[in-house]
């Protein structure tokens, strides 16, 4: 039984420790994203945002999400038991589990599976059954509303940011994260340290992308879903403590999956802005992915203090006359180029 | 080599499981929900045979897409699911009848392998496990190639269908104002707006 230990239980140890280690990072993060929107919405609106708790506000996630941990939890009368538990729970798990695939730097990944932008795009395409339970199961018809609404909202958007992804892997050739990321490590026009990222070539594509991750997260201008001017407080009306945490929780790491996901595709990931040796270093790999990653952060909370709710035969009409058309032409456009100039990517 | 059976073990008992709470769950949206769970393990047993590929596309396509569909109209019909089982009696002939088939079939060609192995020669040949290509790749290979007739034909099916959906549900309502864009934005500041000076006293 000696290679039991070193066949199964070291890299069963490896892989936990490097899950544990993530998890931990990611709730750390999530939960001072909230201190940091609140502070750039603050400056938005010429405010100061939280500053009593802790230094500069430091302590304010803490005593947020202690506060939430204290209250009640209330399950309606009326409410589905079973599904209303489980739908807070399943958003959680899954805005966990899509960082499984995740790279931050040419070796730190948990699984470098081979189809890992379809992993990231089902488990995306399952956020929504979340949403769908959770209105379903609380019996309540503002709740049902904002799911129903998030259901369509969710199926729409999901169908141009699957182009923008075809678009993608036709200039990488892999639906591999970390080779995608590598395919834009050379320069432009033969000049080796300028930064290859899609960002510059698919530039409609990188916004297709952005816009349609604000909607696939609920998040404002596309946050009909949770409607409070008209749907009181959209799906997770009825929730409350530690299962509305789960949702709200759940919210904040879809915005930094998909800001993770855009910094991947079209910002080069964990490559430095200039490809020059001393900046190449893998240590500092996940430094500008993380970078990345709060820069694009920084451009959801940007839009949400600066555009009005969109009415919802707008957000429809967007995704689908605009968006869809958009980015299907520019998959054409794409592939044309790449087939007359030859500069498919070779595959293996 | 215990650990893949264990989890062959553990997503095919699931999926039998939750295939059989869909038939006999008493709520119609915790059918369709195990209905989903049976296909998440489905895409589990694909991942075990090395078809990550098709694992994801099952995911997102029957999970993502079509199950959501299902579970939408099932909430959304207030279908009185008790009153729909009453008629059991005389539907189960005809359910066991199709039953029957479908299982008579899945042994024909299973059997058919067993009884007389050189009947396997007439399928399509498997693909070299020595070749080094992903699955996509493999699959987008042989899918363009060899099979590029059936693989157009079934697109030009599905479109043909999707546009059937379109003609048969779409309808014209009269009386419905919509917002053109186009005309709001290019209305000049000259038929939108008039200055007028109104004398102190006098009105308009």
């Amino acid at each position: 039984m000696a290679n039991f230990l070193t066949d199964y239980l070291i890299p069963f140890a490896w892989i936990l420790g490097g899950i544990i280690l993530t998890v931990a990072c990611l709730m750390g993060g999530m939960a001072y994203l909230t201190l940091f929107e609140r502070k750039v919405l603050a400056k938005i609106q010429l405010r100061i945002g939280p500053n009593i708790v802790g230094p500069f506000g430091l302590l304010q996630p803490i005593a947020d999400g202690l506060k939430l941990l204290t209250k009640e939890t209330i399950i309606p009368s009326g409410a589905n038991r079973a599904v209303f538990i489980l739908a807070p729970m399943m958003t959680f798990i899954l805005a966990l589990t899509a960082w499984a695939v995740i790279p931050f730097n040419q070796y730190m990944v948990l699984a470098n599976i081979n189809v890992g932008v379809l992993f990231l795009f089902a488990i995306s395409s399952l956020g929504v059954y979340g949403i769908i339970m959770a209105g379903w199961a609380s019996n309540s018809k503002y709740a049902f509303l904002g799911s129903l609404r998030a259901a369509a909202q969710m199926v729409s958007y999901e169908v141009s940011m699957g182009l923008v992804l075809v678009t993608v892997l036709l200039c990488a050739g892999s639906l591999n994260l970390s080779q995608i990321v590598l395919a834009q490590s050379h320069g432009w026009f033969g000049v080796s340290w300028l930064p290859g990222w899609y960002v510059l070539p698919l530039a409609p594509m990188a916004v297709v992308f952005f816009v349609s991750g604000l909607a696939e997260t609920n998040r404002s201008p596309f946050d009909l879903v949770e409607g409070e001017s008209e749907l009181v407080g959209g799906y997770f009306v009825e929730y409350s403590s530690m299962t509305f945490a789960l949702f709200y929780l759940g919210e904040y790491m879809n915005m930094i999956l998909v800001s993770a996901m855009t910094s991947i595709l079209f910002l080069g990931g964990w490559l430095p802005p200039l490809n020059i040796e001393i900046l190449n270093s893998p240590y500092l790999g996940p430094i500008w992915f993380v970078l990345k990653t709060i820069f694009v952060l920084f451009c959801f909370i940007w839009v949400r203090g600066s555009f009005p709710r969109f009415r919802y035969d707008q957000l429809m009409r967007l995704g689908w006359k605009i968006f869809l058309p958009l980015s299907l032409g520019y998959l054409l456009l794409v592939a044309f180029v790449l087939v007359y100039m030859g500069w498919l990517p070779k595959v293996a | 080599m215990i650990l893949s059976a264990l989890a062959f073990y553990l997503f095919a008992g699931i999926a039998v499981l939750s295939g059989l709470m869909v038939i006999t769950a008493r709520n119609p949206v915790h059918s369709v929900l195990f209905l989903i769970l049976a296909f998440f393990n489905a895409a589990g047993l694909f991942v075990l045979l090395g078809a990550e590929f098709l694992a994801m596309i099952l995911v997102v396509v029957y999970v993502g897409a079509v199950a959501v569909l299902f579970l939408f109209v099932v909430m959304m019909l207030d279908i009185n699911f008790a009153a729909l089982r009453r008629g059991i009696r005389q539907h189960l002939a005809l359910g066991l009848a199709v039953g029957i088939v479908l299982l008579a079939e899945l042994v024909i060609v299973v059997g058919a392998w067993a009884v007389a192995p050189e009947v396997a020669a007439h399928t399509a040949p498997i693909v070299n496990s020595a070749v080094t290509a992903t699955n996509t790749q493999a699959l987008g290979a042989i899918l363009y190639t060899r099979y590029i007739y059936a693989f157009e034909g079934s697109g030009l099916i599905l479109l043909v269908a999707m546009i059937g959906a379109i003609v048969l549900t779409h309808r014209a309502r009269a009386g419905v104002r919509r917002q053109v864009i186009s005309k709001q934005i290019s209305r000049s500041r000259a038929e939108t707006i008039e200055v007028v000076k109104v004398p102190t006293g006098h009105g308009i």
